[in-house]
């Protein structure tokens, strides 16, 4: 299957046509960023942008990807060596990683959101954040940091 | 000379957690790794009759299919022991797939190794396992009769009963008495990331990627386990995504990876799934309590009973030491507890945040309240009034305890004397808002064994840190920087803490929230050991402007060595080494912790919480939360907040959310993050988070007390006694949901 | 242990995948083929497939079809296209202000990412999220015909009280289609002999003795529209949702409500019920207590009390009638205070 991944047309051989996107992103080409925490859509941890939407790439079929752009967090910095992006320093600055499990996937879900709404408010961050399963922080400092990357301070 | 430690710095693996390059044990590249899946029990009791394997084996890129036929037999399971031992620590002393016996559901009856994860589920549907099922006890309920008095508890640390005084006499002379049964839900950890292991044998060599709170207690038990030289086991865990006790103890998925990877001569990946992750890490046990209180009409408590009933697994005595902290809060001079266990078909529990004090301290916080309510005292005021002074035990002084500074400060952020105090009095249109509040404590666990660190300075400057230990997302690597900074006296940006890996200096897993003070006690040796050969270096050397002084005059800051006070008088660290034609320094640190402190050292805490209930439907929302901790000294205030933090929500969720249903079938009935509520940013309320410094000399070197459970401790209790503000209900159950309210 | 397929070979599952590009071969495509399956949004198709629930496949996908528009027909009514995201649908200003309980019972339900992700088709044939359905130890009508039902005494909480069997009582999962049974939407099928339309109560059907039955559609039927007639009062509605948890989480009820009062009389009222039954529930005994009758807390709670006459609690699901009758009342006291005070 080719797709293009992070901005690089990419070719994955041998794929299984009821692979995920996000099997095929951990297992085939090598990008572990997207976690994969529950495999049905309940946590968000495999968040990733397909043509532009954030979606779970557990429940993408690996077809559906095909010839399409995908981006994962990966790809949301310059790249792989390259500095964090303005919404990944914000998580940096307010201390809205612990684990850094559900990270990526909220990484890819505020960026998705500021995109929308460069500057929600606090109901709006809640709830388009709902989907994104956070065991360690409590989701204050993810808050915070969202609220770093809106002003445009991080 | 402190710089570093206390501020509050950005986590050093957080550029590496948000852009995703950060390496879980799951996400090691390994040539020629293949998958295997495991494959559980799915009746709770009984025997295997027959497995047939044969269509699994035939299946698309199929290595292997192991069963308790054909499981290749390592060594024995040693006993279990916290792994805060600093030894091997299985989660329970039954290793699977040895016979056809089963003893819980979801217990591993085989592990299918494929080439890729898909073909290696897609061979599990394919095996035929036929069962003959037996009678079994899965709950409090079911096995009420058969319970028995535990002799010990908690992997064989503390005692099944535990008395002070006379508590009959005690309750006799008490002017008031509340006697109350609790009831709680099983509870699962459920961090974001399954428990994974990645192995690969080179020859007789093990290294294993292993999501795991104590990479040497991987090593330790897998030692064991599979008969292999603790010298030839490597242990690696560069990142952790959360545990909450579940990556506490050693499970047998580590073993079936390495045993699996050495059956097929590949890398074996062996993840389980979120399903799985209900069966086979060990939970929270369901459990009731039943606490009786007596007081004089002063409020002052005369009896403290408190018994508990909880089922453990067949082959532990195991209960979380839920009657620990209340035994020790409060000053009373008749205590007794008691743990009845039942022998149940579940797996052996295990740590969960917060373990026990969360379940205890819930009763007896709540039970303080109706106590108050009856003697027409202030919540507060009845804490106060049994304040601990020196420990309740034996009257010896605590280790340090700024609880009252906690009440005070808490109580002024709440508003707490300006509430109107009589019940339902709050009001927001039609929804009922209502305070409580409820004491925090836990204690600080000290490890087993001598902790380690070695401490290497270049001659450059710049340092390298190192102790095994893993960060499973408390921000431990961040805090030890700032330590070995401070230690060494150089500035942290030259400074690498690097761990999670068992081939460094041994320390023991990071639980109990022991974590930071034992870590930094073995950086704070080793750092300020390297530091002490440094400077006795410079002054042996006449080459060195400070030849000849007296140590104690020197200080070092930012690399220099001086003079207290002739700060021009000093040099680098650099140029003494690199005069000395030096690459590097290097010192090995070794902190012997002192004997038990459980008794009289404890994280300290006042919570507060405000509730929003509406009545009609039974939703409660928590608006705000409160906490203000004595945690001793704080390392790194960003990470400690965080962690403090995120132990409170824990505690809401304990309230209002978790609970793990057991199915009459013999197996958990809500297996998923679906099914299994935990809160999502929705809920979360507004929370603040303060601590008040103290100053602990008897804990270790650094005053540390531990910050990762005492979040959680009073948080569902001061929601409880919130409700009851606000409809006059008290709720005994956790989680308390629509169906208590209505 | 058996989970799911039987006499499978051993090669993978076979499941695979193609894309179309229109309605016609979409059709052609499923039709002639018993193992095909239109994949849409994916968000339970996929789900389904990776829990071995559903059978090998061949998953067609369908989500390039020019049917997801969200159009305004000249005489009023909404047609959604079938491949409307259901988050395109919650912001339409066409459906926001004309039908704010369904924008509303859009946004109440799943998460911001799944939203993107799922179409209303396929909303409308979503799978029930019982346990017991999706684990392949337990018994299940619905997923095994003939099996029993492990819920009847099992772990029941979340499950329904109106409209069950002795054979199934899984809660129907979706919001949206509660919203579109009170706004009495038509579902636009069509198939190899042409274009069939049901009024949404006919679409969902309840267990009785066949749970695995949950819709009318044959082998290749697909659903390309969703039709929602005018209904001026409607947009004076809400979507009223209780739930453990403050989001992403299946209702344990839901009212779908639109409510015209006139001299503090019920002039017209639409009324649907989730969480608590088989399939969407439109509360008709409710609405017929209610038609003509003072907008007053006595005949709301009357007309609740009406409505759930007939439910059938379970072990753990009790709660849910009382909660389902409070619900009822306080949808109608808010759109009622509302309209007094516009």
């Amino acid at each position: 299957m080719t797709c293009t991944v992070n901005g690089v047309p990419r070719t994955a051989d041998d794929v299984w046509e009821g692979e995920s996107l996000l099997y095929v992103l951990r297992e085939r080409l090598g990008l572990p960023g997207s976690k994969n925490a529950c495999e049905q859509g309940e946590c968000g941890s495999c968040t990733v942008y397909l043509d532009g939407t954030a979606v779970c790439s557990c429940l993408v079929a690996a077809g559906q990807a095909v010839g399409r752009e995908v981006v994962t967090v990966e790809g949301l910095s310059g790249g792989p060596d390259a500095e964090p992006g303005p919404v990944q320093r914000a998580f940096l600055a307010a201390g809205a990683v612990q684990c850094g499990f559900c990270t990526p996937g909220l990484i890819v879900a505020v960026d998705d959101l500021l995109s929308r709404n460069p500057h929600p408010t606090d109901p709006q961050i809640r709830e388009a954040l709902a989907g994104n399963l956070c065991r360690c922080t409590g989701y204050e400092k993810i808050m915070e940091a969202v609220r770093l990357a809106a002003g445009g301070q991080a | 000379m402190t710089t570093a430690i206390g501020r509050p710095i950005d986590r050093v693996d957080g550029p590496a957690k948000v852009t995703g390059a950060g390496r879980y044990s799951a996400d090691v590249p390994l040539p020629g790794l293949v998958h295997a899946v495991v494959v559980g029990s799915r009746i709770p009791a009984g025997r295997i009759i027959s497995i047939d394997t044969r269509a699994a084996e035939q299946a698309n890129g199929v290595l292997a299919v192991l069963t308790h036929l054909n499981l290749p037999k390592g060594g024995s399971v040693p006993p279990l022991v916290p792994s805060l031992a600093g030894a091997a620590a299985t989660g329970q002393t039954f290793f699977p797939m040895q016979d056809e016996v089963i003893h819980y559901a979801g217990q591993h009856v085989a592990v299918v190794v494929a080439e890729t994860l898909e073909q290696a589920e897609h061979a599990a549907t394919l095996l035929r396992i036929d069962y003959a099922a037996a009678p079994f006890v899965t709950t409090v309920e079911q096995g009420r009769e058969q319970a028995y008095e535990a002799r010990r508890i908690f992997g064989g640390f503390l005692p099944g009963r535990v008395e002070r005084g006379d508590v009959d006499a005690g309750l006799a002379e008490a002017a008031v008495t509340v006697d109350l049964g609790y009831r709680y839900a099983a509870n699962h950890h459920n961090p974001i990331e399954c428990s994974a292991t990645t192995a690969v044998w080179q020859g007789d060599r093990l290294t294993v990627y292993d999501a795991t709170q104590g990479p040497n207690a991987t090593l330790h038990t897998l030692a064991e386990l599979l008969n292999v030289m603790p010298s030839h086991i490597r242990v690696v865990t560069d990142f952790v995504g959360g545990s909450f006790g579940c990556k506490a103890m050693i499970w047998d998925h580590p073993a079936l990876a390495a045993l699996a990877a050495r059956h097929v001569g590949r890398p074996v990946r062996l993840a389980l799934s979120r399903e799985q992750m209900f069966s086979s890490v060990g939970h929270r046990e369901q459990q009731e309590q039943q606490l009786t209180l007596g007081a004089d009409a002063q409020g002052r408590l005369t009896a403290v009973r408190h018994h508990k009933l909880s089922p453990t697994s067949h082959f532990d005595d195991w209960a979380e030491p839920s009657l620990g902290v209340a035994s020790q809060l409060y000053a009373c001079p008749n205590y007794q507890g008691v743990y009845r266990l039942i022998r149940a078909n579940t797996m052996t529990p295990t740590f969960t945040r917060c373990p026990g004090e969360a379940s205890g301290m819930f009763a007896l916080e709540t039970a303080l309240d109706e106590l108050a309510e009856r003697l027409g005292l202030d919540p507060l005021e009845i804490r106060l009034r049994n304040y601990a002074e020196t420990t309740p035990g034996d009257g010896t002084p605590w280790s340090s305890k700024k609880l009252r500074e906690c009440y005070r400060r808490g109580a002024e952020l709440a508003g707490w004397d300006r509430r109107d105090p009589r019940v339902g009095a709050l009001r927001d249109g039609d929804t009922l808002l209502g305070w409580g509040m409820a004491t925090s404590a836990y204690p600080c666990y000290q490890p087993g064994n001598p902790q380690r660190a070695r401490a290497r300075l270049y001659a450059d400057g710049s340092a390298v840190v190192q102790a095994s230990i893993s960060d499973i997302g408390t921000g431990s690597a961040t805090a030890m920087t700032q330590v070995a900074a401070d230690g060494l006296g150089v500035q942290l940006e030259r400074v690498r803490f690097q761990y999670g890996d068992s081939d460094l200096p041994n320390t023991a897993a990071a639980v109990g929230s022991a974590g930071a003070g034992m870590v930094s006690a073995a950086v704070h040796v080793a750092t300020t050991a390297l530091r002490d050969q440094l400077i006795a270096q410079a002054l042996a050397d006449p080459g060195s402007p400070l030849h000849g002084a007296d140590p104690r005059q020197v200080t070092v800051a930012e690399g220099r060595m001086a003079l207290r006070e002739r700060p021009d008088v000093g040099e680098t660290y650099a140029a003494l080494l690199q005069r000395a034609f030096m690459a590097d320094a290097e010192a090995v640190g070794t902190w012997n912790p002192p004997p038990d402190t459980s008794g009289g050292s404890m994280t300290f805490g006042a919570q507060f919480a405000q509730v929003a209930v509406d009545p009609d439907l039974g939703l409660v929302r928590v608006r705000r939360l409160i906490g203000v901790f004595d945690a001793g000294r704080i390392l790194n205030r960003k990470t400690a907040h965080s962690q403090l933090m995120g132990g409170m929500i824990w505690g809401m969720s304990h309230a209002l959310l978790e609970g793990t249903r057991m199915g009459p079938d013999g197996r958990w009935a809500n297996a998923s993050l679906g099914e299994y509520l935990v809160p999502v940013n929705a809920d979360a309320p507004e929370v603040v988070v303060e601590t008040v410094e103290s100053t602990d000399t008897v804990v270790n070197p650094l005053g540390v007390k531990g910050v990762g459970e005492v979040g959680m401790v009073g948080t569902a209790a001061a929601i409880a006694n919130a409700i009851h503000h606000a409809t006059g209900k008290r709720l005994h159950r956790l989680p308390i949901t629509i169906e208590d309210l209505l | 242990m058996e989970r799911g397929e039987k006499g499978t070979t051993q090669n993978m599952r076979s499941i695979s995948y193609s894309r179309v590009a229109d309605v016609a071969t979409a059709i052609a495509t499923v039709t002639a083929d018993p193992d095909a399956a239109y994949l849409a949004g994916g968000t339970t198709k996929v789900d389904m497939l990776r829990i071995y629930a559903e059978p090998s496949q061949r998953l067609v996908d369908i989500n390039d079809l020019p049917i997801n528009h969200i159009e305004l027909q000249p005489d009023g009514a909404v047609r959604l296209g079938a491949l409307a995201r259901m988050n395109d649908v919650a912001m339409s200003p066409i459906v926001a202000q004309r039908y704010p309980l369904l924008a509303e019972a859009l946004v109440l339900g799943a998460s911001a990412q799944l939203r993107n992700m799922a179409s209303m088709g396929g909303n409308m044939l979503q799978r029930t999220r019982c346990s017991y359905f999706r684990d392949h130890e337990a018994a299940c009508n619905k997923r095994v015909p003939g099996s029993g039902c492990s819920a009847l005494t099992g772990v029941n909480r979340g499950h329904a009280v109106l409209g069950t069997s002795e054979h199934c009582i899984a809660a129907h999962p979706s919001d949206a289609a509660v919203a579109l049974s009170a706004l009495d939407a038509v579902i636009h099928v069509q198939n190899r002999d042409g274009h069939h339309a049901y009024a949404i109560d006919d679409f969902f059907l309840a267990p009785e003795d066949t749970p695995e039955r949950e819709h009318p559609l044959q082998h290749g039927d697909l659903i390309t529209a969703i039709e929602i007639p005018p209904l001026p009062m409607a947009r004076d509605s809400l979507y009223l949702k209780v739930r453990d948890r403050e989001s992403y989480e299946f209702a344990l009820v839901s009212v779908a409500l639109a409510l015209r009062v006139e001299g503090g009389a019920v002039a017209e009222v639409r009324m649907a019920l989730g969480g608590v039954a088989t399939k969407p529930w439109r509360a008709r005994r409710a609405e017929h207590a209610l038609l003509g009758r003072p907008a007053t807390h006595e005949h709301f709670l009357h007309a609740a009390r009406e409505e759930t006459a007939d439910a059938v609690p379970r072990s753990m699901n009790g709660f849910k009638i009382e909660l389902a009758r409070r619900t009822m009342v306080r949808a109608l006291e808010t759109v009622t205070a509302r309209g007094g005070t516009p």
